[in-house]
């Protein structure tokens, strides 16, 4: 039977999703519902002096209204410092300080604008620069009494920064000593928003029995119902949760942040559903966002233009409260050199507080930041030496036994083939016929490039399972914890399934709702990791599942295991296919023609965990943070208008080592809306901040993004290089898309406008600064 | 009839007529939600900007969370659960026109009423009609491919 693999197979749900019947959060039907309204902060940073909630309390229709004095705690997934309530003071911009709990929403908005709140302001802290002074205001007094939930969250006393994580490999000294030419740069990009269509909504019930349902527009069901235990003390088996669909995620919904606040509500209203949706304008500023980060970065290399050293400092402008920071800087310490071998290398990554929103994970996990800073300094390095971008990145890509920043080995396996990308890439975008050519009538087409590396920087223990149950006429269904929020990853670990199976896909029913009392274990459906770990869970599973089939069939045909095969549903003895017995007749046992039954119902079961992973060393860095990269190439084409300022996206091509493509159609996809987004932190995407530190831009009508027509046009290429310790060699894809694009772009403009491009995005307005900034007035 | 400032009004929704009960502020969004459970229609925003809740008043494309529901009395509504079989559906399928699916209702919905009212489009035309949506999932290409299949190829819509 021909494999499922490689094949263009059509989500699962997609007849949902063209018809209107596909449910996410806020499409359930749970009435009657209780609403929940937030009070957010209107100040950045200030003491709270009193709040008045008597007026409020008392309106019609209004249930309760609580804040912090009702309920105090702390949470973080990483570093307890979040009140989910503000506690004393407020530390950003939209920051939760009262919930009101009514009969609907019209009224919980009316009683929520009855809430009175005397602030004191406080200094804010409104950048990085800010928050590093000398004698900074601290934004968390208390911040080394806070509790650490993993180890490697290492706040430094006295000051505004709540992780470092250094890299240390090689001898800095004899870098330097060796090199012939140093290339610096300083670089910045803002703050800026997941923005998936879907704003996040939870609605939570506390019922008389005790158990919590939640349902959530989640990326984590289980580590929801974890920390909400852990957070309220509640025992784990009484926290239930419960994922639809989810309305993209892009990772802001991978940190438990709105489900707190739900629950929180429901405890005041047991026995009643809460609904807790954000709208666009807290799901933008009071929800978590995408870092902001400041760079800074010398390399050195010799004049043929092999890089001897670099140093690094990278600050994260992680906002009021840590949340996923810290790992955010782990992962930009730990990919510091990009895909390059840098024999000398020394990174500091610091986590800092500010006045701002705070920030979570967000598709391509700060590699996309980084990479901006790296790969902009990159051409410049091959400018001062005369050399071409593309040969620059070619003498310097990491090979088989370098050692990584982390002092990893590299490996074909581990690191796959990004020579060959950026090869392909080459002549995808006609790189030879010039990087910059002038068009005339003012115009100017330029091309830039970048590549790009991700490892999973997952915890040590991240872990996924799967389970197959069998219907009557020997169908499989799956069951795994993996949240199906747009990559189709729901279709491909099907997929997976029935290659495994020898099965068509059509015979596969795969549960769309994570439910967490009756789906296995899925870590988190982040990092690019589902394909690879469900997929290996899957697999696992199929194994358990055959195993079982294959033992009944041997009894069933009198026969040894070894003389059996099996596809499309059946197990045939090999040297005579006609002797054979079909799933249906074993999946729930095997009966015997005088009807004695053995075995009872088959049930597959599998389990999967990444092997060998370390926590890094906190001085050198040393240690193994994922199992593998994913690398690629990827080039902007723009055409500029040399008089406005102005330009248009032509082209932005990705070539992509996925490893082994389970479905083209949807690769390619997942692969082009990367760089849309990154087209879009390129391009027009941040949050603008006034000098009180109040975000300005709160809604899509000011928060802008690439829209129809303004995307260029896309050119996609697969490499693939099996890993071979994964699903069919398969890598990570989900996020790569974005990473590169936005230096790509910048090298794209700065080549164009004869700039040198430091910070994002790149608005038409940024480049006629930088063409006049030396002109007199 | 009125009780304590809501008012029953009439609609023609997806072909069949239905009576709510409403107060004057409800918006189109709301009522085909929450009041009528036509779930496909999303809420993106509420202010216009992204066209999550799009639907069709007499055939043309409108953002229902900037619609009043009194505003759609005597208009032929049409939302997403009324589409039956368009070949604006089966071409987003084709053409992997989403991912997380939470724009689509409004994309195919902005999509359908264009292929109807100008099946000959040309591209300009139709970025005209598509910047009215946001899609965070795709670069718009699948979408493009979409829409364009139909308009192309002049299938009966």
């Amino acid at each position: 039977m021909e494999s499922q693999l490689g094949k263009d197979i059509v989500r699962v749900e997609a007849k949902d999703k063209v018809t209107g019947t596909a449910k996410y959060t806020n499409d359930l039907d749970d009435s009657p519902m209780l609403y929940a309204k937030l009070l957010t902060s209107s100040c950045a940073h200030a003491k709270i002096i009193s709040i008045d909630t008597g007026t409020a309390s008392a309106m019609p229709g209004v249930k309760a209204v609580i804040t912090a004095k009702d309920f105090y705690i702390l949470c973080g997934s990483l570093f307890r410092d979040r009140p989910p309530l503000a506690f004393n003071k407020v530390r950003y911009f939209g920051e939760p300080v009262a919930i009101v709990i009514a009969e609907d929403e019209e009224k919980a908005k009316k009683a929520v604008d009855k809430i009175y709140i005397t602030y004191e302001p406080l200094t804010v802290v409104n950048s990085i620069s800010d928050a590093l002074k000398k004698k900074p205001v601290l934004i968390h007094e208390d911040m080394m009494s806070y509790k650490k939930s993993i180890t490697e969250v290492y706040p430094e006393k006295g000051t505004n920064i709540c992780h470092h994580q250094k890299i240390r490999k090689g001898d800095m000294e004899k870098g330097w000593d060796d090199s012939d030419v140093i290339m610096e740069g300083e670089f910045s990009l803002p703050q800026s928003d997941h923005a998936a269509m879907e704003t996040r909504s939870t609605r939570c019930i506390v019922m008389p029995d005790e158990n919590v349902i939640i349902k959530s527009s989640s990326q984590v069901p289980y580590a929801i119902k974890e920390l909400i235990s852990k957070y309220l003390g509640i025992p784990e088996g009484r926290v239930i949760v419960r994922v639809p669909l989810v309305g993209g995620g892009f990772g802001g919904k991978a940190t438990v942040q709105l489900e707190v606040l739900a629950v929180i509500a429901a405890m005041h209203v047991k026995g009643k559903w809460v609904n807790l949706t954000n709208t666009r304008e807290e799901d933008l500023v009071t929800s978590p966002c995408h870092l902001g980060l400041n760079g800074y970065i010398k390399i050195g290399a010799k004049s043929s233009g092999k890089i001897t050293a670099a140093e690094m400092r990278f600050y994260i402008d992680t906002g009021a409260y840590s949340d996923t920071s810290p790992k955010l800087a782990k992962a930009i310490a730990v990919e510091c050199a990009g895909p390059y071998h840098i024999p000398n290398i020394q990174c500091d990554c610091y986590s800092v507080y500010t006045n701002h929103p705070y920030v979570t994970s967000y598709r391509g996990f700060g590699h996309e930041a980084h990479a901006f800073c790296l790969e902009r300094t990159m051409d410049k390095l091959a400018a001062k030496l005369g050399m071409d971008p593309f040969e620059l990145r070619l003498l310097n890509v990491a090979h088989d036994g370098d050692l990584k920043p982390t002092q990893v080995k590299v490996t074909t396996s581990n690191t796959g083939n990004i020579t060959e990308c950026l090869n392909r890439l080459r002549n995808l975008i006609k790189w030879d016929e010039g990087s910059r050519i002038v068009e005339g009538n003012h115009i100017i087409r330029a091309k830039g490039i970048s590549c790009l590396i991700k490892t999973s920087d997952t915890p040590q223990n991240a872990g996924a399972a799967a389970i197959l149950t069998f219907n009557s006429d020997g169908s499989v269904n799956l069951n795994c914890g993996a949240v199906e929020i747009g990559p189709g990853m729901k279709t491909t670990v099907a997929q997976i399934l029935a290659d495994k199976m020898k099965m068509n896909i059509k015979d596969i029913f795969i549960k769309m709702e994570v439910d967490t009392q009756s789906s296995p274990l899925y870590w988190k459906t982040v990092a690019s990791m589902t394909t690879h770990m469900v997929g290996y869970a899957v697999i696992n599973a199929a194994k358990d599942a055959l195993n079982q089939l294959l033992n009944l069939a041997s009894i069933a045909l009198r026969c040894p295991v070894s003389d059996l095969d099996y596809e499309n549903k059946m197990i045939y003895v090999k040297h005579d296919p006609s002797f054979y017995i079909t799933f249906k007749d074993l999946v729930q046992g095997y009966k015997y023609p005088d009807g004695n039954s053995i075995h009872g119902p088959v049930i597959g079961r599998g389990s999967y965990v990444m092997n060998h992973l370390t926590i890094l060393d906190k001085e050198t860095g040393k240690g193994k943070a994922g199992l593998s990269w994913t690398v690629g190439a990827q080039a902007v084409e723009i055409e500029y208008d040399t008089r406005q300022h102005t330009y248009r996206l032509l082209k932005a091509a990705t070539v992509i080592d996925a490893g082994k493509v389970i479905n083209p159609k949807t690769a390619r996809g997942v692969i082009t809306g990367g760089m849309c987004m990154g087209l879009g932190l390129g391009t027009c995407e941040d949050f603008i901040y006034d000098e009180n530190a109040i975000t300005e831009n709160t809604s899509f009508r000011t928060y802008k993004m690439i829209r129809y027509g303004e995307n260029p046009k896309y050119l996609v290429d697969f490499v693939e290089t099996p890993q071979i310790d994964t699903p069919y060699g398969s890598r990570g894809i989900g996020e790569h898309g974005i990473i590169g694009i936005p230096a790509a772009l910048a090298n794209a403009v700065s080549l164009a406008a004869q700039i040198d491009v430091t910070s994002l995005p790149v608005t038409p307005e940024y480049i006629w600064r930088e063409k006049t900034k030396n002109d007199s007035v | 009839m009125q009780i304590s400032g809501y008012s029953v009004i009439h609609l023609n929704v997806n072909g069949q007529e239905v009576s709510v009960m409403i107060k004057p502020s409800y918006t189109l969004l709301y009522v085909l939600r929450e009041k009528l459970s036509l779930t496909g229609a999303k809420s993106g925003c509420n202010n216009g900007d992204c066209g999550a809740c799009t639907v069709l008043i007499d055939d043309m494309p409108v953002k229902s969370c900037l619609m009043l529901a009194v505003e759609a009395v005597g208009h032929k509504i049409t939302t997403i659960e009324g589409l039956e079989n368009a070949a604006i559906q089966e071409a987003f399928v084709r053409s992997w026109g989403f991912q997380c699916g939470y724009c689509t209702s409004g994309f195919l919905m902005v999509c359908h009423a264009l292929t109807k009212y100008n099946p000959h489009a040309d591209d300009t035309i139709i970025e005209e009609w598509l910047q009215s949506n946001l899609c965070r999932c795709t670069g718009y290409e699948e979408i493009e491919n979409a829409v364009k299949s139909i308009i192309t190829n002049h299938i009966e819509v």
